[in-house]
């Protein structure tokens, strides 16, 4: 008897009408159908969600560790992207 | 190289900064963490057992569908471990084959029976109160994927203390028969409960380093004062007595003193020689082997519905 | 009969098929055949035994006295029971399982389809909230009739085994009890005549996507709604009551 294991699959859940799907967890699932509705019996149990997302983890692909530096910390001097770099009027109150 | 790779590492811990999947490890972080996660996926589904034994039994519907429940909640938290420890690069067929050769450990408080309907109410109340004693340091573990498992672990957790307690509660205000059956579980469960927290600290060989890297914030014998602690008034408010006769406040130290652990008693549990260790472990392999055609089917289907989408696919392209 | 009494002996037809049922599939928990499905089969026990729960509190409010849904579902005997001899089949293998799930299912969709618009409102309420689980235990059921159907050989077998063992129980959900035929002529029950032909064709679209088909035998048991069940019941009962038996009138 071949023993294959079910494909491991990383499970998106969007907690209520206008959020992000939000990673999470992960599971096991023979196929797309089935990882759905894993997804929403493991991870739903608790009203925790009204729509499901499920990629196989094959299928998502991440940076590497190691460029951390090359594409992170160039934008931490960029202050000027950020509101709080300019100075304005205190009697302008909210802008 | 490799040297200033532990000290940059180390660093990071020590600044309170996670460790991901992908970052860099020492491959002793990595196997200690593998260890001790796979360990508490397989106690959740092992210390589904004793409990599930329960289910068709339950006095009434109402305990019966938190019974359920509770449960399915610790298949739910050894999914979610089982999922951590993969990021390790361990797959969870490979874990659950070692806890089936008996090479991986489980926690030994589910190798107690559980012979009466008061045992839900301990369990609930004593096993899940020490658990979630040794779990709630563990949501700030080193490890991203470990702490955000236990950070949904305890907050599902939450309940399953108090649906002990209330059974209990329940007992200790019924009949007399139930309140002695209340009595007798606490006398069963509690050295094993006071167990969980493992050996004394001066006996616990690996819990230096897994202080150093955080994976570990409390030493066995702080927690297990605190369950101490906080469990003495809880049986006081159910009016049973705690089965140690050293138990006593000591104001000196701000703590309950209590009585020697039988440690011979808990390293023959540990060795499988507990009341149900070869029940439990044959259980589990039972589940599995009996569900290998299944998930054999499934994947098979699931090969096969590819190959006619493909085909499908060719043809309508043609 | 009077229609109050006609109205609860039809709420213990409905509730005792959704609550051995559901002791049936709590069996599973801790031993399926993998994780996410034991939480999936613990999910849809949950649910059959909630929906057993607001039936067997309608029963017990209109029993009137001390009644509870407790004093309803755990205080008869064996005769008392009115499930269909389908629902106490033992669990087996998953193959039985899901079988004996898929079958149930079709009926009970159907069934609750219909009495949804029952000149009875705390039935049809009851139907209206339990018709939304029961459409995702259809869904479940039939995806696993099929991928395992149409699986590996030994799966194949493994189905038809169970098709053939638990086909001679699926006659009785249409063979309408004194009870239930009262029920649907005093307006508040679904007519059985009409929901056969539907389960008929969804249980043979499945089974053929399956691979899988009907046996030949014609035979079809019959007794549990009138309380002749099998001998699989006893021991199910025994279960189930033995703490309100052994400890008479406790709190639990």
């Amino acid at each position: 008897m071949s023993n294959k294991e079910w494909p491991l699959w990383e499970v998106f859940i969007r907690a209520k009408q206008g959020l992000n799907h939000k990673h999470v967890g992960s599971l096991h699932a023979a196929d797309v159908q089935m990882a759905i509705e894993n997804a929403r019996d493991v991870y739903t149990r608790r009203m925790e969600g009204v729509s499901i997302w499920v990629v196989e983890s094959k299928n998502l692909h991440a940076n590497e560790p190691s460029e951390q530096d090359e594409l992170f910390d160039p934008a931490n001097d960029k202050i000027y992207r950020h509101p709080t770099f300019y100075i304005l009027p205190e009697e302008l109150n909210h802008m | 190289m490799e040297i200033n790779l532990e000290e940059a590492f180390q660093k990071r811990i020590d600044d309170e900064i996670k460790i991901e999947p992908r970052d860099w490890m020492p491959e002793k972080y990595r196997k200690t963490l593998l260890r001790q996660i796979s360990q508490h996926a397989h106690s959740e589904i092992v210390g589904m057992l004793p409990e599930g034994n329960w289910i068709t039994r339950a006095p009434n519907l109402r305990r019966k569908v938190a019974l359920l429940a509770k449960v399915q909640d610790e298949a739910g938290h050894g999914l979610y471990l089982y999922s951590a420890a993969e990021t390790l690069g361990m797959s969870r067929d490979e874990m659950l084959n070692e806890l089936h050769i008996g090479k991986a450990k489980y926690s030994s408080i589910f190798n107690y029976p559980t012979l009466t309907w008061a045992d839900m109410g301990a369990i609930g109340w004593l096993v899940d109160g020490a658990a979630i004693m040794n779990q709630v340091p563990l949501c700030r573990a080193s490890y991203g994927p470990y702490a955000r498992a236990m950070v949904r672990v305890c907050k599902e957790e939450s309940f399953h203390q108090r649906q002990g307690y209330e059974i209990m509660l329940t007992l200790c205000q019924g009949t007399p028969e139930q309140k002695a059956m209340a009595q007798d579980a606490l006398n069963r469960w509690w050295w094993p409960s006071m167990m969980m927290f493992g050996p004394n600290d001066d006996n616990s060989p690996n819990s230096a380093q897994s202080t150093k890297w955080k994976i570990k914030r409390f030493s066995n014998d702080e927690l297990r004062q605190k369950f101490v602690d906080v469990s003495v008034p809880q049986a006081e408010i159910l009016g049973i007595t705690i089965p140690d006769p050293d138990l006593k406040w000591n104001e000196a130290r701000g703590h309950f003193d209590f009585g020697v652990i039988n440690w011979d008693e808990f390293n023959q549990v540990v060795a499988g020689n507990g009341p149900c260790n070869k029940q439990r472990l044959k259980a589990r392999v039972d589940a599995w082997e009996k569900g290998a055609w299944v998930r054999e089917a499934a994947v098979a289907y699931a090969e096969k519905r590819e190959k006619r989408n493909l085909s499908k696919e060719n043809t309508n392209a043609a | 009969m009077a229609e109050k009494d006609l109205l609860y002996n039809y709420t213990l037809h409905l509730a005792d098929n959704s609550m051995i049922l559901g002791q049936r599939c709590g069996e599973w928990c801790g031993h399926g055949p993998v994780l996410e499905q034991d939480i999936a089969l613990t999910n849809i026990a949950l649910d059959l035994i909630g929906e057993a729960r607001s039936l067997y509190q309608l029963a017990a409010d209109l029993k009137g006295g001390s009644a509870t849904e407790d004093t309803v579902a755990f205080l008869r005997d064996v005769l008392g029971y009115k499930n269909v001899l389908l629902v106490e089949q033992p669990n087996t293998d998953w193959a039985y399982t899901i079988v004996r799930q898929f079958f149930y299912d079709v009926f009970h969709f159907y069934l609750h389809s219909e009495l949804i618009h029952s000149t009875e409102t705390r039935l049809s309420n009851i139907a209206a909230k339990s018709i939304k689980e029961v459409t995702y235990h259809l869904k479940w059921s039939s995806e696993w009739m099929i991928r395992l159907g149409d699986g590996t050989d030994l799966s194949r077998d493994k189905m038809q085994e169970a098709v053939n063992g638990l086909w001679e129980f699926t006659g009785e959900l249409f063979m309408p009890s004194k009870i239930e035929q009262q029920a649907f002529e005093a307006g508040f029950a679904p007519d059985l005549n009409i929901l056969k032909p539907m389960w008929q064709e969804k249980v043979e679209d499945i089974l053929a996507e399956s691979t899988l088909y009907i046996p030949e035998r014609e035979y079809q048991q019959k007794g549990g709604k009138t309380g002749v069940h099998s001998e699989h019941m006893g021991f199910i009962l025994a279960d189930m009551q033995f703490l309100q038996r052994a400890y008479p009138g406790a709190n639990w």
